[in-house]
């Protein structure tokens, strides 16, 4: 059985520097895994309970993903929510690639797809989903990302990883696990759909300035 | 993109081109949001220099930069100094000093771009030279190719008409090439350049035997503003031999498309009949322009200086 830790108090105000974490694809497999692929399963599932519980049956509710691994996780999501309590969720998937303001320090990157539900989320309750919460960047480019796309009547976040670090005021509604780390270190989720396994790992990264996956 | 300028569309590797199309893709998706705008390039500046008449194409830039929300300040010839007889390099000089991220330029004379590349830091798109390239043209037409027929790689494109005098079907050819289409030149051979059997491309100069094979049909406008030689009898003659009218687009696949890069000379090269049936993509190549250049702007802006 696996910790499923709902510890919300580990938030660190850590001063740090402003680009704490980059993303380097095609690492070696190294470090230690943190959640294997059953604690996975079963911390969404407990996700999925949460959400249910807090949003009084997830009604008027739309989930969206942040790619990329927050899309196969929002659809794991609902699919835990239809099987919990029949409950269809509309889907999304949000990039928030284009409000990124980390653009001219690091270049242009291939935009990825925006894909709403066709009842829009004006009025709805939106929870957005991503695997890694880090320095909070990416969810600021995703709440002005939802601004300019209709007004819901309120945002939520869930996510699989919080690695602590915030460099912005925001938090989550739904952790799947409260991970502290060093700057140093790197998060690396990856999941059946897009890397072929179910594994949360622990890395030490090279440099101090630190290439940490999550964040952004 | 592994360019900084967007010169000449045979510049563009394949990837490039690719992630070009795709890119523009998902900015023709904002297209039907509620706010149209996007924060991407706030606090660039795009200087739009004019030095030929244009309509498309200057308002489409205009359009794409400002929903990328860059700073957009639009030069022309005309009721500026250059009709005082400042050089294009003192020009050039002026808009370095005033801090310009991307100069879109279009000019009379083929090389101008390149010339100007070489003086200013920012990027630079060509926004047509001359006779010799107008690569966001190239790459609107092939998204439009693939957004109506879900690909390019395989497809057999014939391009007719005025190719002496068009930019538009060089960058064409080349980017078409680029993207695996099959590309034939249909024209009179006084409109075809010298060296055109260089092009990647095959010539022909009989419209009717090749229109049968084809999936997508390029009109080009016949310049008569850079003619400066009688290069066919008559324009009803060249109506009657290259000229697209129903009996025409009635003899194309039923699958085929019909193209035109705009402005048109309706009843020249186009009958009014074909340029407003449903065969014909000429509203939506302006449409899809937009979303085309706001990629090409982000890809060239939107990384690192």
């Amino acid at each position: 059985m696996a910790r499923p830790q709902v510890d919300h108090g580990g938030v660190r105000a850590v001063h740090q520097p402003a680009d704490g974490g980059r993303t380097d694809e095609g690492q070696t497999v190294a470090g230690k895994v943190i959640i294997d692929g059953p604690s996975l399963t079963r911390i969404v599932d407990r996700m999925a309970h949460q959400i249910l519980e807090k949003t009084t049956g997830a009604r008027d509710t739309v989930l969206l993903g942040i790619p990329t691994r927050g899309v196969p996780l929002a659809r794991r999501l609902a699919e835990r929510i239809r099987a919990f309590e029949k409950v269809t969720v509309p889907l999304g998937t949000l990039d928030i690639t284009l409000y990124r303001d980390d653009l001219r320090l690091r270049g242009a990157r291939a935009v990825g797809r925006t894909d709403l539900p066709a009842a829009g989320i004006d009025g709805t309750r939106v929870i957005l989903v991503d695997d890694v919460l880090f320095s909070g960047r990416t969810i600021r480019a995703a709440l002005n990302a939802i601004a300019d796309l209709g007004r819901p009547r309120q945002v939520q976040l869930a996510v699989l990883v919080d690695r602590g670090h915030r460099e912005l005021p925001i938090r989550a509604d739904y952790v799947g696990k409260n991970l502290p780390t060093a700057l140093t270190e790197n998060v690396r989720v990856r999941l059946v759909e897009t890397d072929g396994i179910d594994e949360v790992r622990i890395e030490a990264g090279q440099s101090p300035d630190g290439s940490g996956k999550g964040d952004r | 993109m592994k360019v900084k300028h967007l010169l000449s569309a045979a510049d563009l590797s394949r990837e490039d081109a690719i992630a070009v199309l795709d890119t523009a893709r998902e900015m023709a998706a904002m297209a039907g949001r509620e706010v149209k705008k996007l924060p991407t390039l706030r606090g660039r500046t795009v200087v739009n220099l004019f030095y030929e008449d244009s309509t498309r194409t200057r308002i489409s830039f205009e359009a794409a930069a400002k929903r990328l929300s860059a700073d957009v300040i639009n030069f022309s010839a005309k009721g500026s100094s250059v009709s005082k007889g400042e050089s294009l390099k003192d020009t050039a000089l002026t808009l370095q000093a005033m801090g310009a991220d991307a100069v879109v330029v279009r000019h009379p004379a083929a090389g101008a771009p390149h010339r100007l590349a070489g003086w200013v830091d920012g990027s630079v798109l060509n926004a047509g030279d001359g006779t010799h390239e107008h690569p966001t043209q190239a790459l609107l037409d092939a998204y439009t190719i693939r957004s109506r027929h879900g690909r390019i790689e395989g497809l057999k494109v014939a391009i007719v008409g005025d190719v002496l005098h068009s930019r538009v079907a060089r960058s064409n050819v080349h980017l078409l090439h680029t993207l695996g289409a099959h590309v034939t030149l249909v024209a009179p051979p006084t409109l075809l350049p010298v060296g055109v059997h260089a092009w990647p491309a095959d010539v022909s100069y009989e419209l009717d035997a090749v229109l049968p094979g084809v999936d997508v049909v390029m009109m080009l406008r016949v310049q008569r503003e850079r003619m400066t030689d009688s290069f066919f009898p008559s324009e009803r003659e060249y109506s009657r031999r290259y000229g697209l009218d129903l009996d025409r687009l009635r003899g194309l696949p039923s699958h085929a498309i019909v193209m035109h890069p705009g402005p048109m000379n309706r009843g020249v090269e186009i009958s009014p009949e074909v340029a407003d049936s449903a065969r014909s993509t000429i509203v939506e190549q302006v449409a899809n322009g937009v979303s085309v250049r706001m990629a090409v702007l982000y890809l060239l802006l939107g990384g690192a200086p």
